[in-house]
């Protein structure tokens, strides 16, 4: 054990626990923030997303749950989600074209962001309601594809076609993100009317916060409306096609 | 209240190499060339494609899931990282966001050995 050793450890003892608790308190309200590029805004919004993924998580964990332990043969969601085009049965087409028309409005609310940022705010805002457009559209051929179970006779605890914990796998799962959908086609249609009048330009304060936006909301809004299409990737893996 | 001052001259002292450290993005915020998202655009579209191809020629069993779930990675991947700008944030950011859902994958396991055990259970004393 060296000198210097001895001295160090003295000196750990000397300092008192008040003055480590004080060490603490100079720490956190040292002005310092672990996120250095991101916004307060756009931290919290990746946090909320974080927890939301839990919350999709355990919808998916419980849907593999039921699956796997049921004795009852599973329903073939690609004969259930045919359509008949032409006299001909094209298999699972509904969902196919849902996950088409989500990533082309994801597209766009990307290029919406892009716009934003360079102050081309009626391109922002029309792309905007372009996504908005194919969201809406999104959450339509959902309520026809619940519609159509529905009449055939599936409901949240039996269905013709097999086990009965397909029924509520499925409306708690597409419900849920329809949900988050339709959420985020109101909240589009706020940001781009703030963004079409120039809110953010003149600083106007928001309906509901009555604070000054920046374009910086556009990203945000986007980050919310990026994490809905990655969940239908998610839920098209495991529910639609496994 | 030594003390107290030498952790605030502590932090001080680090203060400047952190905001060098800070890039330029935050004033003109996350603007990447249209080229790249119509590319990624492109991408998912294919990706998707290949994925409702899996089903459309029935493909079954492990060539099945091991499809689904790469092309399900790419996608997730893509969007990620591309149009959510996860591959231009701070390493910081990314690990505090990317790296709690992971937990997600021991639930999984978890729950996944409970239905074999239930559907063991369920056969074995119902017949089913």
């Amino acid at each position: 054990m060296t000198a210097e050793h001895v001295t160090t450890e003295h000196a750990m003892t000397e300092q008192t626990l008040r003055s480590r608790v004080l060490g603490v308190m100079a720490d956190w309200s040292s002005d310092q923030r672990s996120f250095k590029s991101a916004s307060w805004g756009k931290a919290m919004m990746w946090i909320f997303l974080v927890s939301d993924t839990f919350v999709f998580s355990c919808f998916l964990i419980s849907y593999m749950t039921v699956r796997m332990s049921t004795t009852v043969e599973w329903p073939h969601p690609s004969e259930i989600f045919a359509l008949d085009i032409g006299g001909k049965k094209i298999p699972l087409i509904l969902i196919a074209i849902m996950t088409f028309d989500l990533i082309t409005s994801s597209g766009t609310m990307a290029m919406a962001v892009n716009f934003a940022y360079a102050r081309e705010r009626k391109k922002a805002a029309i792309l905007m309601l372009v996504t908005a457009f194919f969201g809406a559209a999104f959450v339509g051929m959902q309520a026809f594809e619940w519609t159509k179970l529905i009449h055939e006779g599936v409901r949240p605890w039996g269905n013709p076609f097999g086990a009965a914990q397909f029924g509520s796998s499925f409306f708690m799962i597409t419900g849920f993100h329809g949900f988050h959908v339709s959420i985020g086609v109101i909240f589009l249609l706020i940001v781009a009317r703030a963004v079409w009048r120039g809110d953010y330009d003149v600083g106007r304060p928001g309906f509901f916060t009555s604070r000054k936006g920046r374009y910086e909301i556009v990203e945000i809004m986007g980050l919310y409306w990026h994490f809905v299409d990655l969940v239908w990737v998610f839920i098209f893996a495991f529910f639609y096609l496994w | 209240m030594t003390a107290m001052t030498d952790n605030t001259t502590h932090a001080h002292a680090h203060a400047p190499v952190a905001h060098a450290a800070q890039p330029a993005a935050e004033a003109h915020g996350q603007q990447h060339p249209i080229k790249l998202y119509l590319l990624v655009w492109t991408l998912l579209f294919v990706l998707s494609a290949c994925s409702y191809l899996v089903d459309y020629f029935d493909f079954h069993g492990l060539l099945r899931w091991t499809l689904i779930v790469v092309f399900m990675l790419l996608k997730a991947g893509l969007i990620v990282a591309v149009f959510m700008h996860m591959a231009w944030e701070r390493l910081a950011l990314v690990v505090a966001i990317l790296a709690p859902p992971l937990a997600v994958l021991v639930l999984m396991a978890m729950m996944a050995w409970e239905g074999e055990y239930t559907n063991f259970l369920r056969v074995f004393f119902f017949g089913a």
